[in-house]
């Protein structure tokens, strides 16, 4: 099958073009010999199926970025038939040297000149004949976000299969080409982005301005997200009470509980993240497309390059305060590798919606409704503290060695199609590479706390409840139980069961369960196993993004032990120097 | 600084008037004169369009020592203190480059 790249600088709208052509068919793939994994989907050009690939984007073809070495990569091993050179149409100035690289591949080129609408808008003239003469390829004017243009890329496309490779040209003589093609006036500005950025990137008004949009965009997956993964457990429910228990009913009890507690739940384990993913990419795209993040970067800055982070990698911080595992996708708006594997060390601190689950009912069990407020925002604040921390900690071994310079777009109206295809192929994403681990996670702590046969799920006699009782000695110093450490065990499948668990543990629930808690513990137990469950490993689908995203076990061990340290060290002060109070001052 | 008498920015270049951007106030325009920097970040300067030569435009500084936001042409750029140091501008008058810089 022939094959066609996409090349071009960052913020060109690569994958944007790639999905206007596509549709929703484009998927992420991993190639031989490559670190990363790019975007590609099967094409009808002319009368044959073609390949089209969406490399990184890149400032240039001889530097030695990671995105620069994939790219060259790519190209001196795959071989590519045609190569489709994306430009920004209203910043054609810079992209000069890497479209003089380009033509001297021995590949056949087709120029692209993407967002001529935002070029007309800003009185840029451009003479696609001019250019095509004198620079010897097709040079084709379209907007990728609205799909004017595609017709005639369609025709080039089928043209360009059959082409010579293109001559290479020099850098002065793709200069001359430009000054004869395109036309720039003097003054040629986005007044509307001007306007906006008085306001946004005000002195004084940008943070709070910024922490008002987050707050709302939060509160927005928040509102939205949380009845649709209720909507969905409800589903999963009822298909299991209606349809499968039915059907399972004449096998033994253990394949019962092996396909249901075990196999079905972590599909509905996987399930319930589905509207999360989608929400959040939808945010993220609005936030991402309208230009915002960049602005978030700015106003951000100062701020978190003293933790060796960036403003990027706060806007994914708090995006993990709903859900850890879209925002780990999230970073890979960062395109350096070690500010982006800093970032993933430090999501899975942030408190997300399913410990505050776990922490909502160990407050209202523990705690006055005048303290109640207050002890959740504590825990918000050492979740805070403990991103921090490891940023700080870290930020030796994940040097952000990349400098801190970036493209301000202007901002632009997204489309809904562009967000929704881009949240529906991260599920798919999701979905794929994450399944399998997750499942295999489940089925482990289903094993632990069912076997050996014969004795109560979830009891201190079950393989957990050994483990529990082996890991006692380290645990009681935190004010932790037998009980509780079974209910953290099964908090690693995902936080929000540390309730279910804790419930088939005391055999209660509800309010029940809440009396049970408070005669089982006091306050200060109580608090310092909310700071274990709010510290420790990440829960199974977090790790198991950490581990595709970086391909990296070593990392993916760190994430899971460097967490388990902190929670035991926060815990155990907080306990002892808690008790220590207790026993000398009252 | 932005009061500078500079009939020209070529000559004012030659008798070191220069700057590096990180000085350039908000709202001044300068000629860049050269970048002192590693190759990789040189060039990925260049690829955002700032290179010797280029008519540098600052915007705004953030708050606390955070980035500059400069354009340059029709691209905006931010950039930490750090990478503007590596910067030379010469600071122009309003106008003095092109006659066409009105609103």
């Amino acid at each position: 099958m022939k094959k066609i790249v996409l090349i071009g600088m960052p913020n060109t709208g690569k994958s944007t073009l790639l999905n206007r052509l596509t549709g929703a068919h484009a998927k992420v793939g991993n190639w031989p010999g490559l670190t990363v994994s790019l975007l590609s989907a099967r094409l009808l050009v002319g009368d044959q199926m073609a390949q089209l690939i969406d490399l990184p984007g890149i400032y240039d073809l001889s530097g030695y970025s990671e995105d620069e070495r994939v790219v060259t990569t790519y190209l001196e091993t795959q071989k590519p038939d045609l190569i489709l050179f994306m430009m920004n149409a209203s910043q054609v100035d810079r992209q000069l040297t890497l479209l003089s690289q380009v033509t001297s591949q021995g590949i056949p080129v087709v120029m692209v000149m993407n967002m001529a609408d935002e070029a007309s808008a800003l009185g840029i003239t451009i003479k696609a004949d001019v250019l095509r003469q004198t620079l010897g390829i097709p040079v084709c004017l379209l907007s990728a976000k609205y799909g004017l243009g595609t017709e005639q890329l369609q025709k080039f496309m089928r043209e360009g299969l059959k082409a010579e490779p293109a001559k290479a040209l020099s850098p002065l003589e793709v200069e001359a080409a430009f000054t004869s093609g395109v036309m720039v006036p003097a003054q040629a500005s986005h007044q509307l982005t001007e306007r906006i950025d008085k306001v946004l990137l005000h002195p004084w008004l940008g943070l709070p301005i910024f922490f008002a949009v987050m707050l709302l965009l939060f509160e927005g997956v928040f509102a939205i997200g949380k009845p649709l993964q209720d909507g969905m457990t409800w589903l999963l429910a009822i298909f299991r009470t209606e349809a499968l228990e039915p059907l399972l009913s004449g096998l033994p009890s253990l394949a019962q509980g092996l396909l249901l507690d075990g196999l079905y739940n972590g599909i509905g384990t996987v399930a319930s993240f589905v509207p999360l993913i989608i929400l959040f990419f939808l945010f993220l795209g609005m936030v991402e497309d309208t230009g915002y993040l960049s602005r978030a970067a700015f106003l951000m800055d100062a701020l978190m390059s003293k933790f060796g982070l960036d403003g990027r990698s706060f806007v994914m911080l708090l995006m993990g305060f709903g859900c850890n595992v879209p925002a780990l996708l999230g970073t890979r708006v960062i395109r350096s590798k070690g500010l982006r594997y800093l970032t993933m060390l430090t999501i899975p601190f942030s408190l997300c919606s399913a410990r505050l689950q776990v922490f909502v009912l160990f407050i209202a069990a523990m705690f006055t409704t005048q303290q109640a407020p207050w002890v959740l925002f504590s825990l918000y604040v050492v979740s805070i503290l403990m991103a921090m921390l490891t940023s700080v900690l870290f930020k030796k071994q994940y040097v952000n060695v990349d400098a801190f310079v970036l493209e301000m777009p202007p901002y632009r109206l997204p489309t809904l199609r562009q967000m929704v295809l881009k949240g529906w192929q991260e599920v798919r994403h999701f979905l794929s590479r994450t399944t399998r681990f997750i499942m295999l996670g489940v089925l482990l702590i289903w094993v632990l706390t069912n076997f050996p046969q014969g004795v109560a799920a979830g009891s201190v006699e079950t393989w957990a409840g050994h483990v529990s009782h082996w890991l006692s000695p380290l645990l009681k110093p935190l004010g932790i139980n037998e009980q509780l450490t079974i209910a953290l065990v099964f908090g690693f499948v995902a936080k929000e069961v540390v309730i279910g668990a804790l419930a088939v543990i005391y055999g209660h629930e509800g309010q029940a369960l809440m009396d049970a808690i408070v005669q089982n513990m006091d306050w200060i137990s109580a608090y310092s196993f909310m700071l274990f469950a709010l510290i420790y490993t990440p829960c199974v689908s977090t790790i198991a993004t950490i581990r595709n995203e970086t391909k990296s076990w070593a990392f993916t061990a760190l994430s899971v032990a460097w967490p388990l340290c902190v929670a035991w060290l926060v815990s155990f002060a907080f306990y002892q120097s808690a008790q220590f109070i207790r026993v000398h001052f009252f | 600084m932005s009061n500078l008498p500079l009939p020209n920015a070529q000559l004012s270049a030659l008798s070191g008037d220069a700057f590096t951007l990180d000085h350039l106030q908000v709202g001044a325009q300068g000629k860049i004169a050269g970048i002192q920097a590693d190759p990789d970040l040189k060039q990925r300067l260049a690829a955002l369009g700032l290179r010797a030569g280029s008519k540098v435009h600052v915007l705004r500084k953030a708050v606390f020592g955070g980035p500059v936001h400069v354009r340059v042409g029709t691209t905006e750029v931010i950039m930490r203190l750090k990478e503007a140091k590596r910067i030379v501008a010469v600071p122009m008058m309003d106008g003095s480059a092109s006659p066409a810089n009105k609103p």
